[in-house]
């Protein structure tokens, strides 16, 4: 039986050490679940292993040979094939399924040959026949769906002989109905003595399609056992650390009237639909992991993403078609991405702190340079943002300060309800206690703050009540009081039942 | 071979190299300018005529149409798109101020009114096709190019509009090019030509719009980051209308001071102006450090194409040897602009 090995794997970016000594066996006909939560060193681990980034230390091991992988051809030369989670990234959208099937045998060397149709669709309709998958192969990629495209990624892996395939978090955008087929699919694979190395949060699917697992934190390894050994609750408390006594933190009262209440609104990017209701002064935590839908949520509530349903802003009924309706009712969105989104780098802090209020800045269509200037001052201030002026561009502010400026430019009486999405990604410590701060002091303001994000602990920290997302629905609700890591953690990886 | 064995070093070991630094940005932000005034001393050291007060009159003249374009060019710049079809326009407005005059007799008023609402309605068309079916933007401004360009040419089926000139029934035209109209693009106020009066008023007018207003802020902004705007409340689909409309406006008003400046309606006269008025708005990004569209810039950048052009012809370098020389001047142009913005986005 072969195997493939990493041992003691090293490897920094700049000063941060992201894999510290980390070991990963998969025996061929295996599935190895790898877990842990975000920033665990799960992904760059697999990158080594694909080629896409080379390791600064340790060995990689087949069948107990030392093999080098410096670039994607060699891991293809060794059979390790990838399956990336943004599967658009991997294919041609304009090219035809068969076409992209054959894509490897294009790049392996430069041949003047003449390129025969025939054969080409015929081993394209042959492989898919095999594999049990019908997609017709004369079709373009780009009118696959999501689910096609990953049969189609792990259909072309196949024909390069792959005999490791890894899978970065392939259910996550899948129907129940697709996830079945995906897993019939690598069932198969196993039964040729495939080893497959399979990236998840959902416990569910782990426990019913994995041997065994690795849980990594910090970029090392936990514990790697057999699936069956192990329960969920095992699982997550490795996936955690510490088992954290919830930090005795003053729940305040929350006023019991909604500022904002949401039925029935349908989200089309997750095809799913939810209801909400945030109170005066209440902080409400959504917590979901990667590709649980939060964001597409956030989006949906403001507007900016189409959905139906019903937005009461203080008790008034508001349609909200666009962000600007939302806006113009009181909310507003600190998105997610936030050099794309949340702040035009290209403008200077001045004019980015005006834009959402500019009527206020305006006088019969001409800007009020002195008022909009001494405005922005002032917002500088108090948000403590870092810049030489307030005429720099916010490009050469750092990530904390930019994330400042796109929180600092909703500041305004006319607000109800702040939402905001993942706001401490990429900044340090200093700036997250700042934003915390912020937002606390929206919500003394009697403000409702909608708090996306997949970092349980800083929802430990500030939220009032906490509902879990999975798949696009929210299936848990906690209060301050009764939420832990354990219980959170449960519900955002499937591990209980709405 | 010592300043590239340092410059090696400076970029092997990561430190700044401040001098190479500080002469880039030096550039980058004077570039276009220095040109300017390298190629007045150039052309008035080999030609005694170029630095005459006759000649200056001449260039503001001569670049005033390609101005008025370029001003149309940069609104559409400014939020991200681009208009193709500013040519074709110029020539449908000429042809309609001639129409009207020559074969319909109309007064001064008509003679402009019709010119600007033709350019506005291929500006809705623009916006129509590019906002709305969201067509890309040089694709869609290509098409409605070719389709006024056809109308124009179906109109007057292919010969242009001058005074007397026969008509289909056997008599000859009824109207012609009043003198209130050709003053417009031949007359003068205080010995200076009216078009250049024209010209410098809208580049004050667009460049106190662009800096100080509301509308001219969200143009910008629109341009700068599209769906971060969007994210802010910012109507950016109506603002990308309103620069297809103020790019067919502006067009329109070229094409009337092209009728009256030649004092015909020649078919097609618009076509060669489409080039030179995205050159004019694209060197614009450089000067002194813009590094977006703006409006004075595209005026700098009509002089620099006018001086060269003007000084080209003194030296009797033929017409159709200019175009090289124009397109070398652009590459600088926009090295200074993309080469530094590049720099800069490294610096992150």
């Amino acid at each position: 039986m072969s195997k493939l090995e990493m041992k003691d794997i090293c490897k920094s970016f700049d000063k941060t050490e992201v894999l510290k000594k980390v070991s990963l066996s998969v025996n061929s006909g295996e599935v190895h679940a790898l877990l842990g939560v975000n920033g665990a060193g799960k992904s760059t681990l697999v990158k080594i292993l694909a080629g896409d980034y080379e390791k600064n230390n340790g060995k990689i091991l087949l069948s107990g040979k030392e093999i080098s992988i410096s670039s994607p051809a060699d891991a293809k030369k060794h059979g390790i094939g990838i399956v990336v989670q943004e599967v658009d990234t991997a294919l041609f959208p304009t090219l035809t399924v068969a076409e992209n099937l054959a894509i490897d045998s294009y790049t392996n060397g430069f041949k003047l040959s003449r390129l025969s149709w025939k054969p080409i669709k015929k081993r394209a309709k042959a492989l898919l026949q095999e594999m049990n998958i019908s997609i017709d192969v004369n079709k373009p990629v780009s009118e696959c769906s999501l689910s096609e495209k990953q049969m189609i990624l792990i259909a072309r892996a196949v024909a390069g002989n792959v005999r490791y395939l890894i899978l970065d978090e392939p259910t996550a955008p899948l129907s129940k109905k697709e996830t079945q087929t995906l897993f019939t699919l690598i069932q198969d694979l196993k039964d040729k003595g495939v080893g497959i190395i399979y990236i998840s949060h959902r416990m569910p699917e782990i426990k019913s399609i994995s041997d065994r697992f690795t849980v990594m934190r910090d970029g090392n390894v936990i514990v790697t056992e057999e699936t069956q050994k192990a329960s969920t609750d095992q699982i997550i408390q490795h996936m955690l650390g510490r088992s954290l006594k919830n930090s005795e933190r003053k729940t305040k009262d929350v006023s019991s009237k909604p500022v904002m209440k949401v039925s029935d609104l349908a989200v089309s990017e997750t095809g799913k639909t939810i209801d909400l209701t945030v109170h005066e002064g209440e902080i409400v935590g959504i917590a979901g992991l990667v590709g649980a839908g939060k964001s597409e949520t956030a989006r949906a509530l403001f507007g900016a993403d189409e959905a139906k349903g019903k937005w009461f802003i203080n008790g008034k009924e508001q349609k909200i078609r666009s962000p600007l309706h939302a806006i113009q009712s009181g909310i507003c969105l600190v998105p997610e991405e936030r050099r794309k989104e949340g702040v035009l780098v290209d403008r200077n802090v001045r004019e980015n702190l005006s834009l959402p209020a500019i009527r206020s800045f305006t006088r019969l269509g001409w800007l009020l340079a002195k008022k909009e200037e001494q405005s922005a001052r002032k917002g500088i201030q108090q948000l403590g943002v870092v810049t030489s002026s307030p005429n720099a561009l916010v490009k050469h502010l750092s990530g904390g300060n930019q994330q400042k400026v796109a929180i600092g430019k909703w500041i305004s009486p006319d607000r109800h309800v702040y939402m905001f999405d993942e706001p401490t990604k990429g900044i340090d410590v200093n700036a997250k206690k700042e934003v915390f701060q912020l937002i606390h002091s929206l919500a003394e303001q009697g403000k409702g703050v909608l708090y996306f994000t997949s970092e349980i602990d800083e929802l430990l920290e500030i939220a009032d009540r906490i509902l879990v997302m999975y798949d696009g629905e929210i299936i848990a609700t906690y209060s301050a009081r009764e939420a832990t890591q354990e219980n959170i953690m449960q519900a955002a990886t499937g591990g209980i039942t709405k | 071979m010592k300043q590239t064995a340092e410059v090696k070093q400076a970029y092997s070991t990561g430190t700044n190299f401040p001098l190479k630094e500080k002469l880039i940005s030096f550039l980058f932000k004077y570039g276009t300018l220095l040109v300017i005034g390298l190629l007045v001393l150039f052309f008035s050291i080999t030609n005694e005529q170029f630095l005459t007060y006759g000649n200056f009159t001449d260039i503001l003249r001569s670049i005033s149409i390609v101005t008025l374009v370029a001003i149309g060019v940069t609104f559409t710049l400014i939020v991200g798109g681009f208009d193709l079809s500013v040519g074709s326009t110029v020539s449908l407005a000429t042809i309609g101020s001639a129409a009207a005059l020559v074969w319909y007799r109309q007064e001064l008023l008509v003679a402009l009114l019709v010119p600007l609402v033709l350019g506005l309605l291929v500006g809705l068309v623009n916006s129509f096709i590019v906002v709305k079916i969201k067509i890309p933007d040089l694709l869609g401004t290509l098409a409605v190019m070719y389709i006024v360009n056809g109308i124009q040419l179906s109109y007057t089926k292919g010969f242009s509009i001058y005074n007397n000139m026969p008509m289909a029934d056997g008599g000859t035209a009824p109207g012609a090019f009043i003198p209130s109209f050709l003053f417009i693009g031949q007359g003068e106020l205080f010995s200076i030509p009216f078009p250049a009066i024209l010209m410098i008023f809208f580049v004050i007018v667009v460049h106190l719009f662009l800096t100080y207003t509301k509308a001219g802020r969200l143009l910008y902004v629109t341009g700068a980051n599209r769906e971060a705007a969007r994210l802010s409340g910012v109507p950016v689909d109506r603002y990308r209308m309103y620069a297809y409309l103020l790019s067919g406006l502006f067009a329109a008003i070229a094409g009337i001071v092209l009728a009256s400046r030649i004092g015909t309606g020649q078919v097609s006269a618009g076509a060669p102006l489409l080039m030179d008025g995205v050159a004019a708005a694209l060197i614009g990004y450089s000067i002194l450090g813009a590094g977006k569209p703006n409006v004075i810039g595209t005026f700098v950048g009509s002089v620099l194409i006018g001086i060269l052009l003007n000084g080209l012809t003194m030296m009797n370098v033929p017409y159709y040897a200019q175009d090289i020389v124009k397109g070398i001047i652009l590459i600088g142009a926009l090295a200074f602009t993309f080469y530094q913005k590049k720099a800069a986005d490294i610096k992150i």
